[in-house]
């Protein structure tokens, strides 16, 4: 089955893929929208979905055959059924006409950002308090929106509003697929600790957008939004095996290359913090390679969702420890090493509060993988309305 | 390279639990801890029939030809029931020396005594340092045809109980291993008072010993034994943890105070989350240096010192942090809890302290620079 469905992908490509110039055969430049029409047309998109939203339904496994044929090719557009949040959640919560409208359409081109978190909504995300009001057959869009990468590029994006405040918190949230190009909504991007900056606030003040754009089911929004941020995780969980993957078996590590270079290796307790640190990064990539062995033989393994707690352990550890490595030569920004470690340090960060805070992870492993009872949320039950906030 | 496969290893881990459930549990373990030697000779029995003493040796020679793959995934399931007993020395670190023993009919004696059943081993590797690295101070010296040891070795496992013993010792300009009767005139063990009553130690005075030398055999091959005597401790830890984990985290669903679960509570919640990548971690490195043994890649080295250390610290602290997630009833001899945490300090310093492993692993590290 998988040597038939190589040759057949590699027979379309060989007809359809000018790999030597990267683009579409009989086309002088690479034209995105266009070439991905021929890949999302063909199935080649996303093999995984049904036959009647552009897929082949095929297996996981199958898919990763076609990914492979296309990576060899250097020929893009795979991996959309793993990798375009949005088209995902389209696929999976949309209507079907809102399917018929949009799913093609995301396939082929736009950037979706993913309007979720809030000043006032970070790791308690049920607590958002962007309005959204029905006015006619749309609705009408008020709040504020932080920590949105591709703000900027984003056509569209997956928007958790809230359009019951009389409900307990997680009963009254719309989840909508929202227009981005519009008046009324302003993007400012956010100058982070790191001195990047990658992520943005959205400022939404009077935007509209179409109710048949409601992914899911009016008020029952958090349902949706599950599902769409299942896929997200899978996804960063991904990225870490990804990373600590390659650094496993290559030459020396960075931190170990900057002792030696400093001359820090005959130092007994020095010696023994760094051993500990590149103990931590190899251990966390062979229980990430093990991760990847049971999903191959299950379907699903829970060491996955360990992946990004010990990588902040590892990131923290490996920045502080270059610090110590360097010595006061880590306040002065004139050398690489020193804005290297300044830097690093810096942007551990983004993995022990992005994406769900070290804390929070730490919950979700002892409620869903250890099955210990969830705490005691006081608002979970109590109308909206009623909740106290603070700060 | 691996000799079983999947559903056989298995199986006979599953036959090799359901032993220890009915001979070894905590009862048994209890009734043991305040017996003189500490060895439940039924148990070795039963073990000896399953086949399991032949582990690592050929068919040759009678036995069953697995690899240490097989040795971690048996010792996962020992350290549950925290069984202590001369199985590392006997089935793991003697049929390594023994088979790269150059004297075939030394070897072919031993190895066929080790699968029959008949012949329990010590291995005298270190001195009062307890590190393998070098051998005890323990020197052997050949008088009218025969080899003498003259010396002392100290936490020798279960020298009480063996018949033979391999002895780590030092010739004129090297070093060798020897094997001796444990009848032989001029022993004289004296057994430690040992914190951990799971695990018996003793130290090993020799005086003008009559041994035989095992041909062909030095450090290169003491190394070897290190690393598989390692990865079959580490599997040992990583089971012991899991058990010792496992037992907390029920204890904290079924826990009520303020009215509900202990479990609830986050301060609780995010060490028991700790903890699991930590077992987890340790998990991780012992299979994969079993697997690394057993395929004789590169980089086995640095990866039994990995597991080493990794297993010994992860499991220490498990077991350290699990009396703390219980309370007072952890706190007393009654419970399981203190059994485990001090078999996990036993662990820390057996064949070689874990700061010195982990420093093993970073000069392994170095020579990718």
């Amino acid at each position: 089955m998988s040597d038939a469905l190589r040759e057949e992908v590699e027979n379309w490509l060989q007809r359809h893929w000018d790999s030597d110039n990267l683009r579409a055969v009989d086309t002088e430049v690479y034209d995105e929208k266009r070439w991905l029409s021929e890949v999302v047309d063909a199935g080649y998109a996303t093999p995984t979905w049904s036959k009647a939203w552009f897929g082949r339904e095929l297996s996981q496994r199958e898919a990763r055959v076609i990914e492979k044929t296309f990576q060899k090719h250097r020929a893009p557009g795979w991996g959309k059924d793993r990798f375009s949040l949005g088209a995902i959640t389209l696929y999976k919560m949309g209507s079907e006409a809102l399917k018929a409208e949009l799913l093609r359409e995301l396939l082929i081109g736009p950037i979706c950002c993913l309007l979720y978190s809030e000043p006032g909504a970070g790791s308690d995300l049920a607590g958002i308090r962007t309005r959204a009001v029905k006015d006619g057959d749309e609705f009408i869009i008020n709040g504020q929106k932080v920590w949105t990468s591709n703000a900027q590029e984003a056509e569209y994006g997956m928007l958790l509003t809230r359009t019951d405040f009389d409900v307990p918190k997680h009963q009254g949230i719309t989840f909508f697929i929202f227009p981005m190009k519009q008046e009324g909504v302003e993007v400012r991007p956010i100058n982070q600790i790191t001195r990047e900056s990658e992520f943005n606030e959205v400022f939404i003040s009077n935007a509209r957008v179409s109710e048949r754009y409601i992914i899911g089911d009016y008020n029952k929004g958090w349902k949706s939004f599950q599902a769409a941020i299942a896929s997200e995780r899978l996804i960063m969980g991904m990225g870490v095996t990804a990373r600590s993957g390659m650094s496993s078996h290559s030459k020396a590590p960075a931190l170990l290359r900057l002792a030696h270079k400093y001359d820090r290796l005959k130092e007994p307790a020095l010696r023994q913090e760094i051993a500990q640190a590149l103990a931590y990064r190899q251990l966390n990539s062979l229980t990430m390679q093990r991760a990847v062995e049971e999903i191959k033989t299950n379907g699903m393994s829970s060491l996955m969702s360990l992946g990004k707690l010990s990588m902040s352990r590892i990131q923290h550890g490996e920045a502080r420890l270059s610090g110590t490595i360097l010595g006061p030569r880590v306040l002065v920004n004139d050398t690489e090493d020193a804005r290297h470690a300044n830097f690093d340090a810096a942007k551990a960060y983004m993995n022990s509060i992005g994406g769900g805070t070290d804390q929070i992870q730490r919950n979700i492993i002892a409620e869903r993988i250890l099955g210990l009872p969830r705490s005691n949320d006081v608002d979970r039950e109590i109308p909206f309305k009623e909740i106290k906030t603070g700060g | 390279m691996e000799a079983f496969s999947v559903e056989d290893r298995q199986a006979m881990c599953d036959t090799f639990s359901r032993l220890l459930q009915d001979m070894a549990d905590e009862p048994k373990l209890r009734q043991l801890l305040i017996t003189e030697s500490g060895f439940d000779q039924s148990v070795w029995e039963k073990m000896s029939q399953l086949g399991l003493m032949g582990i690592l040796i050929g068919p040759e020679h009678g036995g069953v030809g697995g690899s240490l793959v097989e040795v971690e995934a048996l010792m996962e399931h020992a350290g549950a029931y925290l069984y202590g007993g001369p199985f590392i020395s006997t089935c793991v670190i003697a049929p390594t020396i023994l088979s790269a023993c150059s004297d075939e009919s030394l070897a072919e004696e031993c190895l066929r005594a080790i699968t029959e059943g008949s012949a329990i081993f010590s291995v005298a590797g270190c001195g009062s340092s307890g590190a393998w690295d070098l051998p005890p101070e323990v020197q052997a010296v050949f008088v009218d045809q025969s080899w003498l040891l003259t010396g002392t070795a100290d936490f020798v496992s279960y020298a009480a109980v063996a018949n033979q013993c391999l002895v780590y010792a030092n010739v004129d300009g090297g070093k060798g291993v020897f094997l001796v009767d444990m009848n032989e005139n001029g022993i004289a063990l004296t057994p430690h008072n040992t914190d951990d009553a799971t695990i018996r130690l003793s130290s090993m005075s020799l005086d003008a010993v009559v041994a035989r030398q095992v041909a062909g055999v030095g450090e290169e091959v003491m190394e070897e034994a290190l690393q598989v005597a390692l990865v079959a401790l580490a599997g040992e830890q990583v089971g012991a943890a899991r058990r010792i984990f496992e037992i907390t985290i029920e204890y904290l669903k079924t826990r009520h105070q303020f009215g509900q679960p202990i479990g609830s509570f986050q301060a609780l919640k995010h060490i028991a989350a700790d903890l699991l990548i930590e077992l987890e971690s340790a998990s991780s490195a012992a299979q994969h240096a079993a697997r690394a043994i057993a395929a004789g890649s590169d980089d086995r080295k640095l990866m039994s010192r990995l597991a080493g250390f990794t297993c010994a610290d992860n499991y220490r602290k498990i077991a350290a942090d699990v009396i703390q997630l219980h309370g007072g009833i952890a706190y007393t001899m009654e419970h399981p809890a203190h059994l485990f945490w001090r078999r996990a300090q036993t662990g820390q310093w057996l064949y070689c302290s874990s700061d010195t492993l982990r420093d093993n692993y970073l000069a392994e590290m170095e020579k990718m620079l």
